[in-house]
């Protein structure tokens, strides 16, 4: 990567500008509405953390590059320049209270996709030098070791014998034909090993050829977070080197938001070619599963129990029906949380927030909405298919003093495997 | 200048002029968006998104989330309110009408004026309380900038006026008749370099907003 510069945050915003950006802030009529829709805000009443304020500096780019009136004033030397100082100010609204969960761009009256502008919005600020410590370190740890918590291969083949010898399943690596590609998130290799047992135990069930690349494993993408599409498109094109050269016809992404929208929708668009393989999450997998009868499960769990839907898989991603279908397999006693699908809360850590030490204070501040949202259920369980937001509301359950354990879909589903071996012999 | 001199000139070459700058506006700013472009999308589509970009042109009139429906509530009804009866006023009074009907070459049903009389005033007073609250409220006074009170003004002063004409109140007929076509002469003028133009390119914003979550498949 170049230096970073003001006048290379100010190009890279330049070169972010298009027509929906254009559109969405000529028809901001600053209503405040997305306020109300932003954890951020509901939890801080801070008015500078009102979505459409996440912007600004790029407003003024757009008036002052992109509209006639724009550039007579700049011109006369009457508009206000974007300098170092004000991006420096906004380093706090776009990253530190912005999970980039989705909810603004839903609520907006006049349409305005305003996640998909503040994402825009970290182009200019990672290349003008004003992104977080924290994510410029973990940026900076994918491209050297490939992942943004520093866990190398040696590592996860590690995880991989434990698990092999937990479960008696071998964990195959570079499979060369095989159908599904795994790939996973570090916090899962390190903190939720059980996530690869729950995958090996399924896939065996299904009778479905898999895979571990050693070449490519990691699913995050800290370039979509920081807002760099240089370091997304290195970390993108590992993955699909990788799933090219195995062959296989479709890459799974694991129980992490942002890694889904890293892989399925921005991947593609990053290398600039559709890829020759299709890309699903697990859910969609596992759906796809019990479809065709290949995901047989047996008991319920009878704790009551409800499901926290991570943003990027509802909100940006669509994948809203699968976990519920898959939850009422196992679950007898499934409660909705108040706002949930489609307008769920956010965790309060995803968009790279959980990866900012600047931010600390505030994501357990925004984890109240969440905290509100399970103190209306008084649930005994809480499952979610994101090891991020996992661990987030881990962390903000034990701040809180609430007792409600936080499980993995994939794995509840593992538990309830029909044991086919058994019935058999 | 006489109140019938100044009359016949803003009905005439005033409106004129203000409409031949209102229509150059409006097509360079569509051509300022457009210009840009947008890149094609090349990841595997759950669909084209183009009936998810329509029906987000009409259900984003309402509020999906339940949350910001019971603390928005004041934002939500006024805004109903004033842009319903500004439309109502705008486009269902009989003298508009033949004023559209004089260019356009046809025209439609319209109200009995005073009920039209009435929505004015209830779009008036709409805009007097949005105003109120956009100077007391923490999320509207840090967002506002002087355009936003720019376009209250331009917007509010045509249906004063109006309001006033209809009445023959404190002025001559003339005069406040030249006043009102003033007004509506100044709002034309500023409508495409200012965010009134939101009026029309919501449209493609929330075709774009629908669009873009329908190629993903996520439900609007």
């Amino acid at each position: 990567m170049s230096e970073a510069t003001l006048e290379r945050g100010l190009r890279a915003l330049k070169e972010q500008i298009d027509t929906p950006i254009a559109s969405f802030f000529s028809s901001c009529t600053h209503c405040g509405m997305c306020a109300t829709a932003c954890l951020f805000y509901t939890e801080t009443e801070n008015p500078a953390y009102t979505p459409i304020n996440k912007v600004e500096p790029m407003r003024r780019v757009w008036e002052q590059e992109y509209t006639l009136i724009g550039r007579v004033k700049k011109a006369l030397g009457l508009s206000k320049p974007v300098t170092d100082e004000e991006l420096e100010e906004w380093k706090e609204y776009a990253y530190n209270a912005c999970s980039l969960c989705g909810r603004c761009t839903v609520v907006c009256p006049v349409g305005n996709d305003i996640t998909y502008m503040i994402r825009k919005m970290r182009e200019g600020m990672a290349a003008s030098g004003h992104a977080p410590e924290g994510l410029v370190g973990a940026s900076t740890r994918a491209i050297q070791t490939g992942s943004p918590m520093g866990v190398k291969l040696p590592a996860l083949q590690a995880q991989a014998r434990h698990a092999e010898k937990d479960i008696g399943i071998e964990i195959p690596f570079d499979v060369e034909g095989a159908e599904y590609m795994m790939l996973m998130s570090s916090m899962e290799i390190m903190n939720y090993p059980e996530y690869m047992q729950a995958v090996a135990k399924i896939f065996e069930q299904a009778g479905k050829s898999w895979t571990i690349s050693s070449e490519a494993f990691e699913a995050t993408n800290s370039g979509i977070q920081i807002g760099s599409s240089d370091i997304a498109r290195e970390l993108v094109s590992r993955i699909v080197n990788a799933a090219e050269k195995l062959k296989v016809s479709t890459v799974i992404s694991p129980e992490c938001g942002h890694a889904y929208t890293a892989i399925r929708w921005d991947g593609p668009n990053l290398v600039g070619r559709p890829f020759p393989f299709k890309v699903r999450h697990i859910l969609e997998v596992l759906d796809e599963f019990r479809e065709q009868g290949l995901l047989k499960t047996e008991g319920f769990e009878e704790a009551k129990m409800t499901f926290h839907d991570p943003c990027q898989l509802v909100r940006r991603g669509g994948v809203i029906e699968q976990p519920r279908t898959l939850l009422n397999m196992v679950a007898s006693n499934f409660v909705e949380m108040s706002d949930h699908g489609m307008m769920n809360w956010c965790c309060g850590a995803g968009g790279g927030v959980s990866a900012n030490e600047d931010a600390e204070e505030l994501k357990m501040k925004a984890f109240k909405r969440k905290k509100h949202q399970l103190d209306e259920l008084n649930v005994d369980t809480l499952v979610t298919a994101c090891a991020n937001c996992r661990i987030q509301i881990e962390e903000g359950l034990e701040e809180n003093e609430m007792d409600i354990p936080v499980v993995g879909l994939t794995e509840m589903l593992a538990e309830h495997l029909v044991e086919e071996k058994k019935t058999e012999g | 200048m006489s109140a019938v001199d100044f009359l016949l000139w803003v009905r005439g070459p005033g409106l004129a002029i203000a409409s031949i700058i209102f229509v150059f506006g409006m097509t360079l700013k569509l051509f300022e968006i457009f210009m840009l472009g947008r890149k094609k999308n090349l990841a595997e589509l759950r669909g084209s998104g183009i009936k998810e970009g329509f029906v987000t042109i009409f259900t984003r009139s309402r509020h999906a989330d339940t949350y910001s429906t019971r603390h928005t509530k004041f934002t939500y009804y006024s805004g109903w309110v004033f842009h319903l009866g500004l439309f109502i006023t705008v486009f269902l009074l009989t003298p508009h009408i033949e004023l559209f009907k004089s260019f356009l070459g046809f025209g439609w049903w319209a109200l009995p004026t005073p009920i039209v009389d009435l929505t004015a005033v209830i779009a008036m007073i709409a805009l007097l309380a949005i105003l109120f609250h956009r100077i007391t409220n923490p999320v509207l006074k840090y967002l506002s900038v002087g355009q936003d009170y720019v376009v209250w003004a331009l917007t509010f002063l045509p249906l004063l006026t109006g309001y006033m004409a209809y009445h023959h109140l404190f002025f001559r007929y003339e005069w406040l008749l030249g006043f009102h076509i003033l007004s509506v002469c100044i709002l034309l003028v500023f409508f495409p370099f200012t965010k009134l133009t939101h009026a029309m390119t919501l449209f493609i914003s929330r075709w774009y907003n629908g669009m873009m979550g329908g190629e993903k498949g996520v439900q609007q």
